[in-house]
């Protein structure tokens, strides 16, 4: 068990391209880290760099208070479980968790005990003897994470381990995960780009975009306070609105509709508003023109248009719809943006005096 | 706290140099280790380096030397082996019969192979059984197969020749040019044959059954099927074939030649690489053989350079 | 939708009967008397006088100074086919591992070294090849038949193309799990690369047995001399006799062409698949 700490990491690849840079971030013990982002962002070359499998171009990585720049995988007390899972498929599942122990010269009777108890754990003991070519993908991946777990490792480190499933398999394991990790308690840094699994695997999100982290913080702390345009589009589905609106004399407007208070001089600024944040009005609120709606069954998804510009709103399934719907949203939902940079403004909206009247 | 950026030392700037990876590495994941690697290549480069390298640049050295035939010393000559052997007719006659036989030889080979590989590709039943019939002949040595031919063309014996008999010609393999001429060509394209089958064979089993479909759909003609679709598919496995072919009709066929013109080239047809063995070893002109030698060379790295280009360009299904 | 298309069929025939008949009547005309071929031309059918001619040629003592018997020969070209297999698989593989999986300067004017020997065929440096092994004092050895074969890079090649389609993962996890070069080798890319090992073990055997030129050239002592040299040798004593040996001589191609005939048709699939893979 350790923590795990990075400071000012950066990778820059032969050419020039500057894969990730400076990155800090502290993990306490048996914190359940995911990295999440886009592909490209750098968070699988972040990991690949914890574990040694890329060199680190500057900063540090220090695991359980060592600092590992220099140090072999192997040295480095971490266990992997990759996407393409990386059975080796001349071995059984047996072989295949003890050979990494094995190579620690660790006694046999020890290595038994606990494949042993990984096999218990994740239910694999009928397969045992088979190898990895006779299993099917949840199996495999369930081998995979035997094999890091026999190591006893300071930290997991997981790269996408879930891609590889059909969706009904990505739920189950997801849950399987996560209970593993709890119960044994040790660290994990995990790379995925579905914000869905980040949102329910993670203790802390770590959003990366372009090499960089965006924000870090629980799930539903970024859910609910997005650090950017980038990460209010990233996190949540269907993913946040994005609006041109403008601060005119302490109000917000959009489509000439007055949205609330707000502090500040006169700009343009981005609006978001997360698609459940929207309720139905009788009349006034925002003129809605809809385009498409994709029923769920269990609600709808319905998308338009306010004046040019695309929105769509979670609606609770029921009666038809007519062509043009009135659109409120409380105050307290709105997150204001920059709308050069993109990151979040301090101000918040309040109610209009005449709202609330 | 601070970046520290880690500062190599001079030992570890030496290390990066000497690990430094090369522009296209063949792996993502690689060892970084300084010895290991040379212990691996060793063998290799050993050998490669003793009875490649050493001979070849005795090849080209000597191309520009005249040995005395009793071993008495050699006299430099520059160029004068290339322009004797360039200018000589003798030379000129067997490099124009090594071409008529090389483009011959791999258009009937390629042709043959493609045709039979597309049947056997097409027919369901039996097709196993073709292709263990079609494939047999492939490991047989050039000799041997050399032998069978010359006794297939045997003036008393050879069924060939009676059945050209019949036609009211007279085969006289071994004495007339052209008629050992047509039979060299005909056992060099029987032996190559299996090969270019195989080839063609997998080939056109690694088109996938969706594109097929989406042909047979969209065409109704089988010949245009084939040509459209199969045939622009299969481009790629035939340039490769071609080269292997131009090369194999060059020097492969040595043992063929060897063992049908038995040791009488006098009137027979014979190829280049022939030639450069009859003057190195039969006639003691080491200059000589060896500028041929060289010029050989050049052929055979231009048509291989010229293979790794096409293979690099290889996009469809590749 | 597949019909019956005797027009296929009767093509396939054709040609499997063009490569097919020549082979059956070699081996059908070494059962008959050296007479009966002469006054009554092939076979397509068997004789009796087959394991006569066969006890011959395998006991018999023949060649210009009577030290070589079939069996001898046949010995000499398992040990050339065997032996150059062997040695090829074992250093091809070893330099495609340290070309794919290392990172060093060199890599590349190595590779590059390497692969030149694709360029040029032995037969284009003949000359002085043989030169060279003369002062090496290696004609008329097994080592001398074997090893100056080696230097082309084809096995290497295919090993190479191989190791590259192996997933880098597996080298990640193997380096997690404490491995070095040579136990990711042993442990890992050797178990891996079994099928690729056979595949190129079959070619390369039928390349070596099937060679020519090079032991026409260096076994001058006939205690060395392959199959194939001892059909040039047979032929060499026909000229000017009455009734040439053709049985004999058949027989001896016989006993040339049948192990490399049995091992591609025994292990088609993967002769094949070994042959086809590497083009890519």
């Amino acid at each position: 068990m350790a923590e795990i700490l990075l400071e000012h990491v950066g990778k820059t690849y032969p050419g020039g391209t500057q894969a990730v840079s400076d990155v800090s971030l502290s993990v306490a013990d048996g914190e359940f880290i995911v990295l999440v982002g886009p592909s490209g962002c750098g968070k699988s070359t972040l990991l690949r760099m914890v574990a040694g499998l890329e060199d680190i171009s500057a900063g540090t990585v220090t695991i359980g208070g060592r600092v590992v720049n220099r140090l072999e995988p192997a040295e480095r007390d971490i266990a992997m479980v990759f996407q393409n899972y990386a059975l080796y498929p001349h071995m059984t599942v047996r072989e295949n968790m003890s050979w990494g122990l094995k190579n620690r010269r660790i006694p046999k009777d020890e290595i038994a005990a606990r494949v042993e108890e990984a096999a218990r754990m994740l239910e694999l003991h009928p397969y045992l003897d088979r190898k990895p070519r006779a299993l099917s993908g949840g199996q495999r991946q369930r081998v995979a994470m035997g094999r890091a777990i026999v190591r006893q490792p300071a930290a997991f480190l997981f790269d996408e381990p879930l891609s590889n499933l059909d969706a009904k398999l990505r739920v189950t394991m997801r849950g399987e995960i996560l209970k593993l990790q709890k119960r044994l308690g040790t660290t994990a840094l995990y790379v995925t780009h579905d914000q869905l699994e980040a949102m329910t695997l993670a203790d802390r999100l770590v959003v990366l975009n372009g090499g960089q982290i965006e924000q870090v913080g629980r799930p539903l702390e970024v859910y609910h306070r997005p650090a950017s345009t980038f990460v209010a589009a990233f996190i949540g589905a269907p993913a946040m609105n994005l609006l041109d609106a403008r601060i005119e004399a302490g109000h917000l407007r959009l489509a000439g509709v007055d949205l609330g208070r707000v502090e500040g001089e006169a700009r343009a600024v981005t609006l978001g508003i997360r698609a459940e944040d929207l309720q139905l009005l009788q009349s006034g609120g925002l003129p809605f023109r809809i385009d498409v709606i994709e029923e769920l069954g269990a609600g709808r998804v319905v998308h338009g248009f306010v004046e040019d510009q695309p929105l769509c709103v979670s609606l609770p399934s029921g009666a038809e719809l007519p062509a043009q719907l009135h659109l409120g949203v409380a105050p307290e939902a709105l997150h204001l943006f920059d709308a050069i940079t993109g990151k979040r403004l301090p101000q918040s909206v309040h109610r209009s005096a005449k709202v609330r009247a | 706290m601070t970046a520290s950026p880690v500062v190599p030392s001079p030992f570890l700037r030496l290390r990066q140099w000497w690990t430094r990876p090369s522009a296209h590495p063949a792996k993502v994941a690689q060892f970084d280790r300084p010895l290991a690697p040379w212990l691996f290549v060793a063998p290799q480069l050993l050998i490669v380096a003793i009875f490649f390298y050493w001979p070849s640049v005795q090849a080209v050295t000597s191309s520009f030397y005249l040995e005395d035939p009793f071993g008495f010393g050699a006299a430099f000559v520059g160029l004068d082996n290339y322009r004797e052997a360039l200018s000589s007719t003798e030379y000129r006659n067997i490099a124009g019969f090594t071409a008529l036989f090389a483009a011959t030889v791999t258009a009937l080979s390629l042709g043959l192979g493609l045709l039979l590989a597309v049947k056997a590709d097409a027919v369901m039943r039996g097709a196993g059984a073709y292709k263990t019939a079609l494939i047999s002949v492939y490991a047989i040595a050039p000799p041997v197969v050399g032998l069978i031919g010359m006794m297939m063309f045997d003036m008393h014996i050879g069924p060939f020749t009676k059945a050209a008999a019949l036609f009211g010609w007279e085969m006289r393999v071994g004495i007339d040019y052209r008629d050992t001429a047509v039979a060299l060509i005909t056992v060099a394209v029987w032996k190559q044959i299996p090969y270019n089958f195989i080839f063609f064979l997998s080939g056109l089993q690694a088109v996938p059954s969706s594109v097929r479909e989406a042909a047979l759909i969209d065409a109704r003609s089988g010949w245009r099927r084939f040509r459209d679709v199969t045939l622009p598919l299969l481009a790629p496995t035939g340039f490769f074939l071609l080269v292997i072919n131009i090369t194999y009709a060059l020097f492969d066929t040595f043992g063929i030649i060897d063992v049908m013109v038995k040791d009488k080239p006098a009137n027979n047809p014979i190829t280049l690489v022939y030639k450069v063995y009859l003057d190195g070893f039969k006639g003691n002109d080491i200059g000589g053989s060896s500028a041929q030698s060289v010029i050989l060379m050049v052929v055979v790295a231009a048509l291989t350079v010229a293979q790794f280009r096409l293979i690099e360009r290889r996009v469809h299904y590749g | 939708m597949q019909r019956f298309r005797p027009f296929d069929h009767l093509i396939l025939l054709l040609g499997a009967a063009f490569l097919v008949t020549p082979v059956v009547m070699a081996f059908m005309s070494s059962t008959h008397a050296a007479t009966e071929i002469h006054m009554n031309g092939l076979f397509l059918s068997p004789g009796g006088e087959g394991m006569a001619t066969y006890e011959k040629v395998l006991t018999q003592k023949g060649g210009f100074t009577g030290t070589v018997t079939g069996a001898r020969m046949v010995m000499n070209s398992t040990i050339l086919g065997l032996g150059f297999a062997l040695g090829k698989v074992v250093v091809s593989m070893l330099a495609a591992y340290g070309l794919v999986y290392f990172r060093f300067r060199f890599a590349t004017p190595i590779f590059w070294m390497i692969f030149t020997t694709l360029l040029l065929p032995l037969e284009v440096r003949i000359m002085p090849s043989y030169q060279v092994m003369s002062q090496l004092h290696a004609l008329n050895t097994y080592w001398g038949l074997i090893i100056p074969l080696l230097a082309s890079a084809t096995g290497t090649f295919y090993f190479r193309q191989f190791f590259k389609s192996v997933p880098d993962e597996l080298l990640e996890a193997a380096r997690i799990d404490g491995a070095g070069p040579v136990r990711f080798f042993l442990g890992v890319l050797v178990p891996l690369s079994r099928p690729m090992m056979a595949a190129i073990f079959i070619i390369m055997f039928v390349y070596g047995w099937n060679q020519y030129l090079w032991p026409m050239l260096m076994t001058t002592d006939e205690r060395f001399f392959t199959l194939m040299r001892g059909i040039k040798t047979i032929l060499q004593v026909w000229i000017g006799s009455q009734i040439p040996d053709y049985n004999e001589a058949f027989a001896l191609a016989v006993l040339a062409m049948l192990p490399p005939l049995g091992v591609v048709l025994a292990f088609q699939r993967l002769f094949i698949k070994g042959l086809t893979e590497s083009d890519k």
